[in-house]
């Protein structure tokens, strides 16, 4: 099967959607699809093979924060000329409703389109007041994907229609694998995400920190992902700040072996996840989960049964469970085997089976991916000859 | 212009007019005096003529615009119908398809000899009435086939049963595709035709026809609740 993904984010900016894009892409190829995914990308980054550029993408202050979107002219022309050299079988869009490629595509595309919903915003001004240009855009799609029952529940209630749930992927295989390193064991606990962005969650961690060394001194935290340092800790006591470890931005296996290492990983997320991906992650390298009580994350974390759920944003919360579980081992070890067996579900042969069944289901009967020529005035009276 | 209100002058000395109204007369003389005169002037040709058509050109103008971009508008959402209305038959296609598969494979199953005798029957009558069910019946046929099929293989057991006997293990993953795919399918069709239904029930669809005499779209509506056992990811 000839298939096309658009991704909308900048392909040099690691997130959670582009992760999830390369996975999927990897994963077809390896059942021997034939896959180009298309993706905003400054001219000097190194590209996989399988990634056409679609040109650099401005940064624009969207969604809270400030995303780097492709729109205009150039861009509209080489979505089109993309579609047109790919003669693809079915495309599948990532992130339809953000002002970028998926949207782009959405206008300049006809035959089976398939797209994915990541995020589940509530329902913004923007997305009120864009309804009229986007309906017509995604009436396009035949088929709807939405990452969690929490995403397709705002979809619903947005966007109306429905959406098949499938979870994002993850190669569990990876992380069970992996080795844990020595000098991250033994008391430790772990956070990866951006320092900086207030919605991972770091300045909860961090004012639960004091009450949890007071009770367990020996206790370490290990925060892999970039940002400023300094002022991480600056609401911590002089004393206390060197039981903090900065890892930096780290490689995916570093990362894979931080999580085999720890003894809990905390995911204190405010808001704005749709998903929990590292969660998925945490839980496959066997690691006992604490994570806020966001929507997303106490499904993906099976309503509390594969880890443990603390009420968000409340530090005292977050410091009694992280002192309860890293003084039970058997909880942690509970935690663990629920935890491993949860996450099949989340594994790519699942993910990737489901993926391709609504390919397959959608591409039934249709004609293949073509750029939209809108029909012409002769032929919609009926005067074209053909 | 001041020939002509001594003419109108002129008339009135001739035909002499009660007094009141001859003093309204000259009263009112001045007053009207230019307007027709700048009307009469304006026949006679020269710039008074453009100054005289321009709003109505300009009025002209405006609703030529505006019919064109209606109907761009009206043939743009005729075009945005026609592309709802292919989707929906490609949806109802792919729909028709994974139910008729569904439907086979059951039927092979149950005349393969794998299953127990009551099994067996129960599923070959699910499956063949769903075949041959007319269109107004085929919701409710297609349900107690879902039913039909949920009560055989409610248990993982009977499924690994099916699975050790040979050419079972294939038997048993067609049947889990298609019953996972039924429901997908279904919820693609029903979209397809929410988005339809929506469009058509708009006032400039509706006033202007645009739907010609395609029938209003129709939600398919069934059970399509898969057996536990042959769902790979259990609901949570």
């Amino acid at each position: 099967m000839k298939i096309g993904i658009v991704c909308p984010y900048s392909w040099d900016v690691p997130g959670g959607v582009q992760f999830h894009i390369r996975d999927l892409a990897e994963h077809l190829i390896g059942l021997g699809h034939q896959v180009s995914v298309l993706a905003p990308a400054d001219d000097e980054t190194p590209l996989p093979p399988y990634v056409v550029s679609a040109g650099r993408a401005v940064p624009v202050p969207y969604n809270g924060s400030v995303a780097r979107l492709n729109f205009g002219f150039l861009s509209a022309a080489r979505v089109r000329r993309w579609l047109h050299d790919g003669t693809f079988d079915v495309i599948h869009i990532h992130e339809p409703t953000s002002p970028s490629l998926g949207l782009l595509t959405c206008w300049a595309a006809q035959g089976p389109i398939v797209a994915t919903f990541h995020t589940s915003n509530p329902r913004s001004r923007a997305m009120i007041a864009a309804y009229p240009i986007l309906q017509p855009a995604l009436e396009k799609i035949s088929a709807r994907i939405a990452v969690s029952e929490y995403a397709r529940r705002t979809l619903v209630e947005h966007l109306g229609g429905d959406a098949v749930v499938i979870p994002n992927g993850v190669d569990v295989g990876f992380f069970d694998k992996a080795e844990p390193k020595v000098e991250w064991q033994g008391g430790t606990i772990g956070f990866i995400g951006r320092i900086d962005e207030p919605r991972k969650g770091l300045p909860v961690l961090m004012r639960a920190l004091p009450a949890i060394l007071a009770a367990r001194p020996e206790t370490r935290l290990l925060v892999a992902g970039r940002g400023d340092e300094e002022e991480a800790v600056a609401s911590l006591p002089e004393a206390m700040r060197e039981r903090v470890e900065f890892l930096g931005m780290v490689s995916d296996e570093d990362k894979a072996r931080l999580l085999r290492s720890v003894d809990v990983y905390v995911a204190p997320n405010t808001g704005g996840e749709s998903f929990g991906i590292i969660l998925v992650e945490a839980m496959s390298a066997g690691a006992p989960v604490l994570a806020s009580d966001l929507d997303a994350f106490a499904q993906v974390l099976d309503l509390g049964a594969a880890g443990e759920l603390f009420a968000n944003e409340d530090a005292e919360a977050l410091a009694s469970a992280a002192i309860r579980l890293l003084g039970d081992p058997e909880r942690r070890a509970e935690l663990s085997d629920r935890g491993r067996a949860h996450v099949r579900r989340f594994d790519w042969s699942t993910v990737g089976a489901d993926i391709l069944a609504v390919y397959e289901t959608v591409t039934d009967g249709a004609a293949s991916v073509a750029t939209d020529e809108r029909t012409g005035l002769r032929a919609r009276f009926g005067l074209a000859r053909d | 212009m001041t020939g002509r209100s001594a003419g109108s002058e002129g008339d009135a000395r001739r035909h002499p007019a009660p007094r009141g109204g001859r003093h309204h007369r000259q009263r009112r003389a001045p007053a009207p005096g230019p307007v027709p005169a700048l009307r009469r002037a304006g026949g006679q040709g020269g710039l008074p003529s453009t100054v005289a058509l321009r709003p109505v050109t300009e009025t002209l103008i405006w609703i030529a615009v505006a019919l064109v971009a209606i109907g761009l508008y009206l043939s743009w959402t005729a075009g945005r119908l026609d592309r709802l209305h292919t989707r929906i038959d490609a949806a109802r296609a792919a729909l028709d398809a994974q139910l008729l598969r569904r439907a086979s494979v059951t039927q092979e199953l149950a005349t393969s000899g794998v299953l127990d005798p009551a099994a067996s029957i129960v599923l070959y009558e699910a499956a063949h009435a769903a075949r041959q069910s007319e269109e107004e019946h085929r919701e409710v046929a297609e349900s107690e086939l879902s039913t039909a099929l949920r009560a055989v293989f409610g248990e993982t057991a009977q499924v690994e049963a099916v699975k050790e006997i040979p050419g079972g293990e294939e038997a048993a993953s067609e049947l889990a595709a298609a019953v996972r795919r039924v429901p997908m399918a279904r919820r693609f069709h029903n979209d397809a035709v929410r988005a339809a239904r929506a469009l058509r029930r708009h006032r400039t669809v509706r006033w202007f026809r645009l739907a010609g005499h395609a029938p209003f779209p129709l939600a398919f509506e069934m059970d399509d609740e898969p057996p536990v056992a042959l769902a790979d990811r259990p609901v949570s």
